[in-house]
């Protein structure tokens, strides 16, 4: 797996060849308190670089929830939608949200880098 | 407007509030722990909430002052006890609500808390009504701490002398540290608990004691799921000036003699809606499905009619579901009528569901 890399929506992305794992960052996970559900898009859905890919409620409000590139979806995690307090322990690691076949390597490019998100999340999230 | 403090702004900033502007104030809306673990801690064991922000008026006066009230609230005076506390309104012309409010007959007259957005109009027409032969005081000297949960009576038991006596919906006075203080069992969580109105300057000091005796410091956030798990209506969202208290199925808070007297404002509408002008009712409403409904979602009948709206919506954590409360056409009001919500554009199974979603003893 690559390092992973961040979009303004508050994902991450990790990839192993032409397949990416998406979640949402612990600031994400931090801002919108506590997860009671998850939608997760439909496998094998094709999705457009920053369109919905699928929600997220918590108590505080429901939020979409982006994929960074475009793609087809390959995978999803359903132990998030079973048990979606486990985005909050642990929204970088296994609670992961779904896996997509990249169309385009060069919609990575435009993504942050660890030091850079989290500069950006400093300044964005109070 | 700048917004205001509370007496308790540095004590709950210090125990790790995050705040909010809320109704003119900064409030906390949740400690580190989040809403859902605030939520259970309340119901299992105690919790302590700063809710100075609301309104703390007090009137005095003798009978003269019941019959004046009388006039502005559908309340019945003429049936309260010395230190019971009773919800009721101040009713609009048209039967509208221009605020919920909990008035407690007390030795020189009534206390009224009032709803924090609402307090500075409350005070214009109540004092408009009144005239200047009874005198009003808005308290801002006066903090508000409520404690909540099957624990509270131990923990303040503790601290304020018999207090634990108090039955539900009543009060009384109590010393602490040589002050008097008022102290009422009540509360917006479907808990037994206590609302203390003390001093500003001895807010921190009883706070600090109720942490030390258990309690846990709980934001707004989960006081919404628990009064929405409750059943309990939020002013301003689940009431407001157009609903009338029969469409928001609290007629029960009008007594015999008050229907039938009428003589508050908007009776005539509240009159024609209890002999069957009713056209819509505040239900319970349960979605089948994984979707939180909130304020504003539109409800359907099976037919795809539009047939109401979600006013308040949320997870509860002791129902563990989804929960929502809203006004429907009254036709389609009964307990277990299916129903569909339409949340981003697709719609999902529902169902009017009884209130509360989560039910407790009180203490009678």
């Amino acid at each position: 797996m690559s390092e992973k890399k961040f979009s303004k929506q508050h994902e991450w992305i990790s990839t192993d060849g032409e397949v990416a794992t998406i979640g949402i960052t612990k600031h994400a996970a931090e801002m919108l308190g506590d997860i009671v559900f998850i939608e997760l898009p439909e496998k094998g859905k094709k999705i457009e670089k920053e369109s919905q890919a699928g929600v997220v409620e918590s108590t505080k409000a429901a939020s979409d929830i982006y994929s960074p590139i475009a793609g087809e979806i390959v995978e999803t995690n359903q132990s998030i939608v079973d048990d979606p307090a486990a985005v909050n322990k642990d929204p970088e690691g296994n609670a992961w949200f779904f896996k997509i076949k990249i169309k385009n390597m060069s919609d990575l490019d435009e993504l942050m880098n660890k030091a850079d998100y989290e500069k950006f999340a400093k300044e964005n999230i109070k | 407007m700048q917004t205001q403090k509370t007496a308790l702004y540095e004590f709950n900033k210090n125990l790790g509030a995050k705040f909010v502007p809320f109704a003119g104030y900064e409030m906390p809306v949740q400690y580190s722990t989040g809403i859902v673990e605030e939520h259970k801690l309340t119901r299992n064991k105690a919790g302590l909430f700063d809710v100075s922000h609301m309104g703390q008026l007090s009137i005095e006066g003798n009978h003269n002052l019941e019959l004046a009230l009388e006039n502005i609230i559908p309340i019945d005076l003429k049936s309260i006890k010395l230190n019971q506390s009773k919800y009721s309104f101040l009713t609009n012309e048209k039967g509208g609500i221009y605020d919920d409010l909990i008035v407690t007959k007390v030795a020189k007259g009534f206390n009224i808390i009032l709803n924090a957005a609402c307090k500075n109009n409350d005070f214009a027409i109540i004092k408009k009504a009144l005239g200047d032969k009874f005198k009003l005081t808005l308290h801002n000297n006066l903090s508000l701490i409520a404690l909540q949960g099957p624990k509270s009576p131990e923990i303040l038991e503790k601290i304020v002398n018999k207090v634990s006596a108090l039955r539900f919906m009543n009060g009384n006075n109590f010393f602490y540290n040589n002050k008097n203080i008022y102290i009422t069992r009540s509360g917006y969580t479907g808990e037994d608990g206590f609302e203390i109105s003390l001093p500003n300057n001895l807010a921190e000091d009883i706070a600090k004691k109720l942490l030390f005796g258990g309690a846990k410091p709980i934001g707004l956030g989960a006081r919404d799921t628990l009064r929405l798990e409750a059943g309990l209506c939020l002013y301003g969202h689940d009431i407001n000036e157009t609903t009338s208290p029969v469409e928001a199925n609290l007629k029960w808070t009008i007594s015999k003699r008050r229907r039938e007297e009428g003589g508050f404002p908007g009776y005539e509408k509240i009159k024609s809606d209890m002999n069957g002008g009713l056209s819509r009712l505040r239900v319970g409403i349960k979605p089948e499905e994984k979707v939180i409904a909130r304020e504003g979602t539109k409800i359907f009948s099976e037919d795809n009619e539009e047939i109401g709206s979600i006013t308040s919506g949320t997870f509860g954590p002791s129902v563990n579901s989804s929960i929502a409360m809203g006004y429907i056409k009254y036709n389609f009001s009964e307990v277990g009528t299916k129903i569909l919500l339409e949340v981003r554009g697709r719609k999902y199974d529902a169902k009017v569901s009884e209130l509360p979603f989560y039910k407790k003893n009180y203490v009678r």
